[in-house]
């Protein structure tokens, strides 16, 4: 099992004409992604890899019932076609591009939340569920296998690299999510905690957090009620107060975000908090002794 | 992305939220006429460093003669570091009282949050808890009168000044609302003759919304170096170690600086070369870094949607054009691995395939580490 993103999920790409777009679509559908279909408005004349363009996203769920959507669009587009994607009927929505104005973000957010749609992201690399041969997002296809451990993670390359090691090290991942590394995102890790907590095949959760907000903290107050073991890798450790390191929400403002609150909140919660990225199979392996 | 002083009121007196009469004084003369226009004034250095009065960035001058003394000394000053370029020639207030009021957006709940406090004129952080209201906006409703009635009902204002501070926290939200801010702020919002005035100001823009705001200016308060690696288009931040860093992807660039840290060494920058960059931006990342004069190279590449092949090409292509004169240690693994390794071991490069040896061997290199 999965969690948000399976088999069910028909997927259309908003912008799949672009070079991200196609690209990525060719990726999704060699990882065995049921992508239906693409959104390029003036271009539905064409084809890309064998699927039909659509000029709007009403026209493309009238004729291929999708119910996800993941949106490669610019930044200054990227609200416009998530409330494309909500307002006809679309359930899940992935959203790529980095950029996005926060005041865009909150106001998709908030519309999300009236009509029960899952926004991951933006600013994210989506979301893959191994078992379930689906992805939605830019994510290498090579690195993840089926098994027992949920992933959530703010990063990209970090998550990456994590997820691999964990596939070397013998644990396949069940679902593995992207918030995304913006201050304002569809996601909260307790939101998608939740969902690896109802989801009988995962037994284990990583945490893979950074510097900035307070999520983490958030979250550490969810986990004592959450049942199943978390192992956190935090990034950011050496990074100075007022600077964004590279994430527009990666930032220590005015003595919130740093990594001691963030760590010392999640150890008291009973998670096993590592200092590298390298030691979470070893942590993982740790925890999972009692399960 | 934060704004000059004389640029948030300047916003403020747009939306019709009282501000003392002030002049933006770009030399000595600009001073003197200004004091004699607005009489006895505040001349207030703009640059965006927080506790700039105690660092002698705020001076006085009753007379015109004064002021141009004053402006005399403090144009060209140092103030922590950065040059002091213009001032803001601001009328002097007689302050009663000095409450606080901001909007921001609350990154867990995810809509803006108003905060408000009797207790203004200190840094909003020193204020207790129990002295601050907390009013978060509803995205869809906005802000209206009655929200800011509200407001000064819970903060225990009545009167003139209940009226004034519901009147001020609508426009205040507008500019939230409409400049794209991530933070407006005015502290202290001063009582003066039993009236509301922005003493002083806040405007952080919201960078990703830069492209709707034209008249903006771009306010680049990095270093030198900072701005030219901002100007290729990649994240950087410098920090007061001597081995230099590049990885791609944001998480991983503060995971490999964290890395050098965790080995005993002392990373020289954080850089993000993206998480999908090609051959170009990459080899101008690596001239960056040699142009640092750093120790020790470290790179860090988990190849995702990077090509370790075009990581390897960036590389040769810099060492045959520039050269790179101080010792490189390359991490490379994932998409097309065998080609970029091979690449680099045809020029004498090896790399290693897990982060953690790599990063020792870096500290190592830079004669860091643990005893």
């Amino acid at each position: 099992m999965a969690i948000l993103l399976t088999r069910d999920s028909k997927i259309l790409v908003q912008g799949i004409t672009g070079n991200q777009g196609r690209f990525h679509t060719k990726q999704m559908l060699a990882y065995g992604a049921a992508v239906v279909g693409g959104i390029s408005p003036g271009k539905s004349q064409e084809r890309v890899e064998g699927l039909p363009v659509f000029d709007t996203v009403q026209e493309a769920v009238g004729t291929t019932h999708a119910n996800a959507s993941i949106v490669f669009v610019p930044a200054p587009f990227a609200k416009d076609a998530a409330f494309e994607a909500m307002e006809n009927g679309i359930k899940l929505v992935v959203l790529i591009p980095e950029h996005i104005p926060v005041q865009d973000s909150i106001d998709i957010v908030a519309r999300a939340q009236e009509l029960n749609v899952t926004v991951i992201g933006p600013n994210t690399f989506g979301l893959i569920s191994p078992g379930e041969k689906t992805k939605m997002g830019i994510m290498p296809n090579h690195i993840y296998q089926p098994g027992p451990i949920g992933v959530v993670a703010r990063s990209g390359t970090l998550s990456y690299e994590i997820a691999f090691s964990l596939t070397n090290g013998g644990f396949g991942q069940t679902t593995v999510v992207g918030m995304g590394g913006d201050p304002v995102v569809g996601q909260t890790f307790i939101s998608v905690l939740h969902h690896f907590k109802n989801d009988p095949d995962t037994r284990a959760v990583v945490m893979v957090g950074e510097i900035g907000g307070s999520a983490e903290e958030e979250a550490a107050e969810y986990l004592k009620s959450f049942g199943k073991p978390v192992v956190a890798y935090l990034a950011g450790r050496a990074a100075p107060a007022g600077k964004r390191m590279g994430h527009a929400g990666a930032i220590i403002e005015r003595g919130r975000g740093t990594l001691e609150s963030k760590e010392k909140a999640l150890t008291a919660a009973g998670a096993s908090v590592v200092t590298m990225p390298w030691q979470v199979v070893d942590a993982l392996r740790e925890v999972m002794k009692g399960v | 992305m934060k704004q000059y002083e004389y640029l948030a009121k300047g916003a403020l007196r747009e939306y019709g939220i009282p501000v003392p009469p002030g002049r933006l004084v770009n030399n000595p003369d600009e001073a003197a006429q200004a004091v004699q226009e607005i009489g006895p004034a505040a001349l207030k250095a703009q640059v965006l460093v927080g506790g700039r009065g105690k660092a002698g960035g705020i001076r006085f001058a009753t007379t015109p003669d004064e002021a141009r003394q004053v402006a005399q000394a403090m144009l060209g000053m140092d103030l922590k570091g950065y040059t002091v370029e213009r001032l803001y020639a601001e009328g002097k207030l007689a302050i009663e009282r000095e409450f606080y009021i901001s909007v921001t957006t609350d990154r867990n709940k995810k809509v803006p949050l108003v905060m408000a406090s009797l207790a203004g004129g200190v840094e909003i952080e020193d204020v207790d808890d129990a002295q601050i209201v907390r009013q978060w906006v509803d995205p869809r409703v906005g802000v209206m009168p009655y929200f800011g009635r509200e407001l000064a009902q819970r903060l225990g204002l009545n009167g003139v000044l209940a009226r004034e501070l519901s009147d001020l926290v609508v426009k205040l939200y507008r500019i939230y609302q409409d400049r794209d801010a991530e933070l407006v702020e005015i502290n202290p919002l001063a009582v003066v003759d039993g009236h509301l005035v922005a003493a002083d100001a806040r405007l952080n823009i919201d960078d990703s919304a830069l492209f709707r705001h034209g008249d903006v200016p771009i306010i680049d308060e990095g270093s030198e170096l900072e701005q030219k690696v901002h100007k290729i288009g990649l994240a950087y931040v410098e920090l007061d170690g001597d081995i230099a860093i590049m990885a791609n992807g944001a998480g991983m660039a503060m995971a490999t600086v964290d890395a050098i840290q965790y080995f005993g060494g002392k990373p020289a920058n954080f850089l993000d070369a993206g998480g999908g960059a090609s051959v170009e931006p990459t080899a101008q990342a690596l001239d960056v870094l040699v142009s640092m004069h750093p120790k020790v190279i470290f790179i860090n590449i988990f190849g995702g949607i990077t090509r370790c092949d075009d990581v390897a090409q960036a590389i040769l292509q810099v060492k045959n054009s520039s050269g790179i004169p101080v010792p490189l240690v390359v991490r490379l693994v994932g998409t097309n691995e065998k080609e970029g390794v091979r690449l680099l071991e045809e020029a004498g490069i090896s790399a290693y395939s897990d982060m953690a040896p790599a990063a020792e061997r870096a500290v190592e290199l830079a004669g860091e580490g643990r005893a």
